[in-house]
């Protein structure tokens, strides 16, 4: 296990920097979390509750219900896609600087 | 016995049983055998050289569990492919896409969603702050002993479940498709398994996912190339030519009975892609999606694959890649499953494997020019060894999970109070693996002929219910604490196994002998006016036609009484019970809010000085990957 008893934990969390990724970070996540929850469990249930709108054709012999379905696989994509440009643009730079700081504080101490 | 030796003799032991003369029919006639043979062999050959270089990569603990964390994220976006994509995803959904149309590729859905928890929640939290188990992340802040004990043997739980089903399937799975006893099967895929982890650790495991993986999504690329390309890849113009074979009419009209009587053949074709010919109950849908859901993030295999890489940036990469991956092999398990609907059929599927499991290699015996032709059976050839090596890398990396469960957390976190020398360690973790390794071929061949679907039920209702709502709270609520994560993990592991054991899962004599005897019931009634009648009958040619009815009639009874008799003396189900008590197959919907709640009130009754004190620590470094060790560069 890492030695991490020369840090002050308590610190670092209350610091306005780490609140504010803090803050950014859970309504993004949770966000998206339920939207993906939502929009999965529509499938199942729209399959059971409403399979004359599923039979409607729209392409050819291609009705709402394969439509639908294959969208799953594009929201979860995209969803998966937002998420990662968030974390690579905003969340790392911010969760870096954190550590560049706790590090400097760190090396000084030593 | 050098490594290099060993896995040598591994190789040659696993050729040598497979070569044994088989005398059951397989899917590969005895003519071209010899191709299922040379395509095995190449397969094994490649595996074991990656692991005789992996072999002398691993010297150190870390090495030997997570690959010393120097796997990056596009190879761990490979490797989840192919530690996820079991043999029950690639030839099941395949399968039953060519049985039940839209219901199959909706079930597909699920097990990409599940992903999507995966890389929100738990990749990076687990890789800031875990170092080799799922038991790691729950003994950060929460008392250690505790946590590694609930942690460690719901860790062996899930692994174990899921392993039987894969070592069982895949035993049946090697049978049908070439024909070699069952026995031998589980064992050949045990004796390669174990050379894999034994000697390559993480490293070689995550090779042979990762060749698996590629090898699959070439297989399948191939085939949906080779079945779309008549309809200039359209995909109205494919499924119009679905839609108007008559044999997807055949399976569709047989699937609904008799409200096929009033629909014309192009209305039945065209039910083949709607909803409601494999689903009949929707809250049963409903449950199973929250287990795929959630479980998939609580299972210790695909846990353990984030601590084999570097940082949490990596970790995010190889869960965006193995949803690229994930996600297009189930999009192309469609024209899979849709292609062998149209070119083999149900019927000829069914007739090898009912459960529709053959669909995918059926299908590339077919657009390789049929079952007599070289081509289809060197493509079936393929296929039946991409087959195998799918069960070889999915089981090789649920018995590190086991092992690491049993050697890291159990012997050296808790017996040994981490007072464990290095070398010791590595020793304890083959050691470990050889158990788990023996304990899966013993499992798997007295679980010959068993039904073991409800073992995957219940691998992803204990992942679901007990893993998931013990990590996620560890890592997010403040007042998570030991008290909640035991309480959590009994609660969740004993609903969700408690409830799969009274559920429609298991086999229930009693029901299955119901229908047979209504026939036997009905065919005696019949006997009995058949025999008045004939001896009523003065004209010869009623009594001929009375003396076939009789015949017919006496027929249809012996094959009821057969399969009576098949079924066994049995009245109930292993657990006592006559009928299910539970009606969903999956627990989820009850045993998950169980899970969490147990954890909440199980939290807000125990005082754990320890798990406040640690959750600054947890939280910070989770977020923000503070303190995470450089990996060793090799």
């Amino acid at each position: 296990m890492v030695d991490t008893s020369g840090i002050d934990w308590k610190a670092i969390d209350s610091r306005p920097e780490f609140q504010a990724l803090h803050s950014k970070k859970m309504g993004f996540l949770w966000g998206l979390m339920i939207f993906s929850l939502v929009y999965y469990f529509l499938l199942p249930i729209g399959a059971a509750y409403f399979q004359d709108w599923y039979k409607i054709k729209v392409w050819g012999p291609v009705n709402v219900g394969i439509l639908f379905a294959l969208s799953q696989f594009v929201v979860a994509w995209s969803l998966a896609f937002i998420y990662a440009r968030r974390a690579n643009t905003v969340f790392d730079p911010m969760a870096a600087e954190i550590v560049r700081d706790a590090e400097k504080k760190m090396g000084a101490r030593k | 016995m050098s490594s290099r030796r060993f896995a040598f003799a591994a190789g040659v032991v696993a050729l040598a049983l497979i070569a044994t003369p088989a005398l059951a029919q397989g899917a590969v006639a005895a003519q071209w055998k010899w191709l299922t043979f040379v395509v095995f062999g190449i397969i094994i050959a490649v595996t074991m050289f990656v692991t005789y270089v992996a072999a002398k990569r691993v010297k150190t603990t870390a090495d030997f569990y997570v690959a010393g964390g120097g796997v990056s994220g596009l190879q761990n976006g490979w490797a989840i492919a192919g530690d996820y994509l079991s043999a029950a995803s690639f030839l099941g959904i395949a399968g039953l896409i060519s049985l039940y149309g839209y219901d199959g590729f909706m079930y597909s859905v699920g097990w990409l969603v599940a992903y999507i928890t995966v890389l929100l929640v738990i990749a990076e939290p687990c890789r800031n702050i875990g170092k080799y188990t799922l038991s790691d992340i729950l003994a950060y802040r929460n008392n250690p002993r505790a946590a590694r004990i609930v942690g460690a043997l719901s860790t062996i739980t899930v692994s174990t479940f899921y392993l039987t089903a894969q070592m069982v399937g895949g035993g049946v799975l090697v049978k049908t498709l070439i024909g070699i006893d069952y026995e031998i099967s589980v064992m050949v895929v045990g004796i390669l398994m174990l050379a894999y982890v034994l000697f390559g650790g993480m490293v070689a495991t995550t090779w042979v996912q990762i060749i698996k993986a590629i090898l699959l999504v070439t297989a399948s690329i191939l085939l949906v190339m080779l079945v779309w390309v008549p309809y200039g890849f359209s995909l109205p113009g494919f499924l119009t030519s679905v839609i108007g074979d008559a044999k997807v009419q055949g399976q569709v009209a047989l699937l609904i009975g008799d409200a096929a009587k009033n629909m014309t053949p192009t209305e039945l074709g065209q039910r083949f892609l709607e909803p409601g010919l494999l689903f009949k109950a929707p809250i049963d849908q409903i449950s199973l999606g929250m287990a795929l859901v959630f479980g998939t993030a609580g299972m210790p295999h695909i846990l353990m694959r984030f601590f084999t890489v570097p940082t949490a940036q990596d970790a995010r990469k190889s869960v965006i890649w193995a949803m690229a991956i994930i996600g297009g092999f189930y999009v192309l398990t469609l024209f899979l499953g849709m292609g062998a609907a149209m070119n083999v059929g149900a019927v000829k599927i069914k007739a090898i494997d009912a459960g529709g499991n053959m669909a995918g290699p059926l299908l590339a015996q077919y657009v390789g020019g049929g079952p007599d032709s070289m081509l289809g059976n060197l493509f079936l050839a393929f296929v039946a060894a991409v087959a195998f090596a799918t069960i070889v890398a999915v089981v090789a990396g649920l018995v590190l999970a086991a092992a690491s469960a049993m050697a890291h957390d159990l012997y050296v976190g808790v017996i040994r109070e981490d007072h464990v020398s290095p070398g010791e360690q590595v020793k304890a973790a083959r050691i470990a693996t050889v158990i788990v390794g023996a304990m899966a071929i013993t499992i798997g061949i007295l679980s010959k002929g068993q039904n073991v679907a409800h073992l995957v039920a219940l691998a992803f209702a204990v992942a679901s219910s007990a893993n998931f709502p013990c990590v996620l709270l560890t890592l997010f609520w403040k007042r998570c604490n030991t008290g909640g994560i035991v309480l959590g993990m009994v609660v969740g592991t004993l609903t969700a196994i408690g409830l799969v054991m009274v559920s429609p899962n298991l086999t229930y004599p009693l029901l299955l002998k119901a229908p047979q005897e209504k026939i036997v019931a009905t065919e005696t009634a019949s006997l009995t006016k058949l025999t008045a009648d004939l001896a009523a009958a003065t004209e010869a040619a009623d009594q001929d036609k009375i003396k076939a009815a009789i015949d017919k009639s006496e027929k249809a009874k012996a094959a009821a009484e057969a399969r009576i008799k098949a079924i066994g003396p049995d009245r109930t189900s292993i657990m006592g019970l006559e009928k299910p008590w539970f009606e969903l197959r999956n627990p989820g919907l009850i045993s998950i809010p169980l899970g969490f709640l147990a954890v909440i009130l199980g939290s807000l009754l125990y005082r754990d000085k320890r798990s406040e004190d640690m959750w600054d620590e947890l939280y910070v470094r989770q977020n923000t990957g503070l303190l995470l060790a450089k990996p060793v560069a090799h």
